[in-house]
């Protein structure tokens, strides 16, 4: 699998993610300067996370408008896999590559820690290696996190199974206090209707090697290379 | 030198140098009369303000400079040693190197707390990537009134969101760090941050302006009147009126200073760079003298090319601003291209300010216009030195009166309160002082903090903060490790300044020794009041002694640091805190230790001795409300061997976790090592006091002094016999006191607790307090 890393000005997890498919999955991977046009023809993009631009607008608006977002769009819109964490999950958002918006966390401070993820929908190319409600210990990082939409596209989410993970307790329950940031339906990440992009706001290439206290992320990462 | 140097006003009038002014700039006519004599004529207003903030004491440390003198320097990997250059360096093996530094921000984070805490951590990370190391994790120490009022409430909430918007947008995790809350420190809270780097040999870079002919430039964000003399309101004492200087005060753009760092970093590798330095405390006029100083060269600048933010700006503000996120770099000259385009490439500015001159001057000009005049090693290394009086304070007496047969011990748990001693008020059980002790914000849980930081970016974090003693960072592409902690106990430095100033040095190595690594080097921030008192002063220098004992008692330099005097408020002077962090070496990451229990059925050893000392503890303070008593001794010899065989121990694989005794005694460490933040907290049986350095020890003592030079390990039974036999070897007292296991933690017939209450007591002391705040 080839794999493009793409860095805005203000990206800080765009090494993280780099050292991770290089280092610890094996893949060829080069990292895509937000103001090239070029994608050096990848098998995934992953946009990761950070403050990309500051975030000073709202997070994401600005990158958006980053040259290379045109290439981005184009990739997905023509089938090709992209993965936004956390900024990069917003700048999906606000680019239309996935429905909904970012409020900021309920608590409205910045949350950093490891939370549980339930899998909704193992039929993604993102999930295909997990077992259906399979429990993830992924940490997140953020202070705007809590996903909101209106009620439409709530149901869309629901009704095509595009709620790929849910925050939920160890053993998958789902509750208020299991939801660290307020998001609707608890929802932690979705696909769009192709199912080939996906947001997400935990942070699996946090959780890709044991060393790091969990190794739930490579489940994602093992299921697009399979 | 016998250009006319201009006096007439540009853009707004400058006043006239009158004894006032002068005195309005904190130039005493001593030093006024040293100007005259170094320039050979009055200075112009706009040479004033140079010097007013380059004399100052955060610039010049005049007050401080005769006694750092005397700290433990050398060591064979030190690269760049303690003020030569930004931040000290030390050489970690396999072509690498750490550069780190501690820095306060006290004054401006009293002032405004959110602003003040972010552009001090905005400062330290410059520090450190200006020589050629990319910062890759931060530590804070911090210091509160008490948690109850709301003003603390206030400031910690400020100051943690600053930490938090800084450094969790420019993607430095914070991973650590230590934090007090004692009303002493109302009004005058203390922000304290440390960050650390890391670079190839080659990479390093200084701080010098070589090579006359060289193009001197401007880089990052624009300069505005912000910050105009923060250097000067840094060397004062706040007083009511201190909130009238929130102008002095700068505002923090991390997405500005992460474009900067990356800039920077690239620029410096492409060898193009001769000289860089950030712009700090007193900005373009500290970075244009200290690098021409340190070159031995002159300077020359045009301030009509300065990038400005503001219009009307006139010389003496262009120089004195400390507009945040800037930087000067001194290029190779035919290299000028590499940089502009690597600049270009980040979006930002780098102008082409001026060049490296002969001679020894620091030449400012406004177009053709000779602003200012003066040799830069006057302004830069040549400042005043002061040697103050000293006089122990008249309080120490009263504090060493004390007798502890005067405190009531607690009763024996699980006996029902009753107020007993009269004046004394109730007796309290032992696991109820527990429980107190543990809601404590300065014992508790600190995850409400920690939590806000982003702990975690970079991915190379392995012992995330809050339950370990030190934090514990790998060095990806090689089994090493950095471990890093910070300490201080402002209380034991107010009660005896040698004593607790050594100690702190000797606890923030033993958290990196437990963690299983070696110290490579301590940094200091040395907080104290105002050094023209002679009270004041006395501990000052006591606690340097202190500190240049232990390091050389460890063998173990002190790279660099800060000093902020002034700390007082109208309340008085804060307790002598002089923060040590250290950065240690962990060799193969793998046989890190961490600190909580790890498995059911290990053993639990105490090593060290426990005495009859509470003097200065958190029991006494918070249990029984005194400051009084001397502290615990702390014998250096004996807590070298202990460091000795807990490494040996450690990277033979023996150990299980090691938590080194600090606040709240052996208790309040039993507690610590049986919470998990995974929910496998685990329970601990211990039947034994320990090895008793007397006689008799009184309960109290045994469950909440603090002795020194003890630590708690756990080990499988196993491993027992190779453990004893290093233990053996270096003659640590160590004594078998209990098991790992249960639910319950139960230390002989007096505590018998829950994990679940020890828990609850410990997570939400910090966080039910917050709730309320404003």
């Amino acid at each position: 699998m080839k794999v493009s890393v793409v860095v805005f000005p203000g990206s800080n997890c765009d090494s993280d993610c780099f050292n991770v498919m290089r280092d610890v999955m094996q893949c060829e991977t080069n990292y895509v300067w937000h103001k090239d046009h070029d994608l050096k023809n990848p098998d995934l993009v992953i946009l990761p996370g950070g403050f990309s631009y500051g975030d000073y607008l709202r997070c994401g608006a600005i990158a958006r408008f980053s040259p290379v977002m045109k290439e981005v769009v184009q990739f997905a819109n023509n089938g090709g896999t992209v993965i936004g964490i956390c900024n990069g999950f917003q700048i999906l958002l606000e680019s239309g590559l996935l429905p909904g918006a970012m409020l900021p966390n309920k608590s409205l401070k910045f949350i950093c820690k490891h939370v549980w993820l339930k899998t909704e929908n193992t039929g993604t190319k993102f999930t295909n290696r997990l077992k259906s409600g399979q429990v993830l210990r992924i940490p997140i990082a953020h202070g705007e996190g809590n996903y909101t939409a209106d009620s439409d596209t709530i149901k869309k989410l629901k009704d095509e199974n595009r709620i790929i993970f849910r925050y939920a307790s160890e053993n998958g329950e789902l509750a208020d206090r299991y939801n660290p940031n307020g998001a609707m339906e608890h929802i932690a990440g979705i696909t769009n209707e192709k199912g080939n992009v996906l947001g997400m706001m935990p942070h699996p290439e946090r959780a890709s090697e044991d060393i790091l206290g969990s190794h739930d992320g490579r489940w994602i990462w093992e299921s697009l290379l399979s | 030198m016998s250009t006319t140097v201009a006096t007439e006003p540009k853009m707004r009038k400058e006043p006239e140098i009158t004894p006032e002014l002068i005195k309005a700039h904190g130039i005493i006519p001593e030093e006024y009369a040293r100007i005259q004599k170094i320039l050979g004529r009055d200075p112009n207003f706009t040479e004033l303000g140079i010097f007013s903030v380059m004399w100052s004491e955060h610039c010049s440390y005049k007050n401080s400079r005769a006694l750092l003198k005397t700290f433990p320097k050398e060591g064979k990997a030190v690269m760049v040693k303690a003020g030569e250059e930004n931040a000290g360096c030390v050489d970690i093996g396999e072509n690498l190197a750490v550069v780190f530094k501690m820095e306060s921000h006290n004054h401006p984070s009293a002032v405004e707390p959110f602003q003040g805490a972010a552009t001090g951590l905005g400062g330290i990370l410059r520090d450190i990537f200006t020589m050629g190391a990319r910062p890759i994790f931060n530590l804070n120490s911090l210091r509160f009134g008490n948690l109850d009022k709301s003003q603390s409430k206030h400031l910690l909430k400020g100051v943690v969101a600053g930490v938090a918007h800084y450094g969790n947008c420019i993607g430095i995790p914070t991973v650590g760090g230590e934090i007090y809350f004692d009303n002493i420190y109302e009004g005058n809270p203390l922000v304290n941050v440390m960050s650390v780097g890391l670079l190839k040999h080659e990479e390093l870079a200084k701080g010098a302006a070589k090579g006359t002919g060289n193009p001197v430039f401007y880089v990052g964000a624009d300069t505005g009147r912000d910050g105009l003399g923060g250097a000067a309101f840094a060397s004062r004492e706040l007083t009511d009126e201190s909130h009238e200087d929130r102008p002095a005060v700068q505002v923090g753009d991390p997405f500005k200073e992460k474009l900067l760092l990356e800039a920077c970093l690239e620029v410096i590798k492409s060898g193009a760079v001769v000289g860089i330095q950030d712009m700090g405390a007193a900005g373009l006029t500290c970075s244009t003298c200290e690098t021409a100083s340190r070159a031995g060269t002159g300077i020359q600048i045009d301030l009509d090319k300065l990038p400005q933010r503001e219009t009307g700006m006139i010389p003496y503000e262009m120089m004195l601003s400390e507009s945040q996120e800037r930087m000067l770099i001194i290029v190779q000259k035919g290299k000028e291209k590499i940089v502009e385009d690597v600049f270009a490439k980040w979006d930002l500015h780098a102008v082409r300010l001026g060049e490296v001159i002969d001679g020894n001057l620091m030449k400012v000009f406004q177009g053709s216009k000779l602003v200012a005049e003066i040799p830069a090693k006057a302004l830069a290394d040549e400042g005043p030195v002061y040697i103050r009086e000293e006089k122990e304070p008249e309080y120490l007496k009263e504090t060493r009166a004390f007798d502890m047969n005067s405190i009531p011990e607690p009763t024996p748990s699980p006996l029902p309160l009753s107020p007993k001693n009269g004046g004394e008020g109730r007796v309290r059980g032992f696991n109820e002082t527990l429980l107190k002790l543990l809601d404590v914000p300065t014992i508790a849980s600190k995850a409400w903090i920690y939590e806000q930081y982003d702990h975690m970016v970079r991915t190379d974090t392995v012992f995330l903060p809050g339950r370990h003693d030190a934090a514990v960072v790998r060095i990806k592409g090689t089994k090493r490790a950095l471990a890093a902690s910070s300490d201080c106990n402002g209380l034991y430095c107010y009660l005896d300044p040698y004593e607790g100033a050594k100690i702190a040095v000797a606890e923030a190595i033993r958290n990196i020794v437990c963690a299983g690594g070696e110290a490579l080097g301590i940094t200091d921030c040395l907080n104290f009041g105002n050094p023209m008192k002679p009270e004041v002063y006395w501990t000052f220098h006591q606690a340097i002694n202190g500190i240049s004992d232990a390091c050389r008692a460890f063998g173990i330099p002190v790279t660099g640091g800060n000093v902020s005097f002034y700390n007082e408020s109208p309340a008085g002077a804060i307790y002598p805190t002089p923060t040590i962090g250290v950065v240690g070496l962990i060799e193969d990451v793998q046989k890190a230790v961490p600190t909580n229990f790890q498995w059911e059925g290990d053993v639990i050893y105490l090593l060290g001795e426990t005495f009859n000392e509470i003097g200065g503890t958190q029991y006494l303070f918070e249990i029984h409300g005194k400051r009084a008593g001397v502290t615990p001794r702390l014998d250096l010899k004996k807590e070298v061997n202990l460091h000795k065989a807990i490494l040996k121990a450690g990277k033979a694989g023996l150990l299980s976790s090691a938590h080194d005794l600090s606040d709240g005694g052996l208790a309040v460490a039993l507690a610590e090592a049986c919470l998990s933040e995974t929910g496998k907290s685990l329970g601990a049986e211990v039947w034994s006091y320990g090895a008793l350095g007397e006689k008799t020890v009184r309960n109290d003592a045994v469950l909440f002094g603090e002795s020194q030079s003890r630590v708690l390990v756990s080990l499988p039974q196993a491993k027992q016999k190779a453990f004893e036999k290093i233990l053996g070897e270096f003659s640590v007292p160590n004594a078998f006191i209990g098991v790992v296991g249960g639910k319950r933690l139960k230390i002989m017939n007096l505590i018998d607790l829950s994990v679940e209450e020890v828990e609850r007591a410990y997570r939400n002391a910090i966080p039910r307090r917050m709730e309320k705040a404003i």
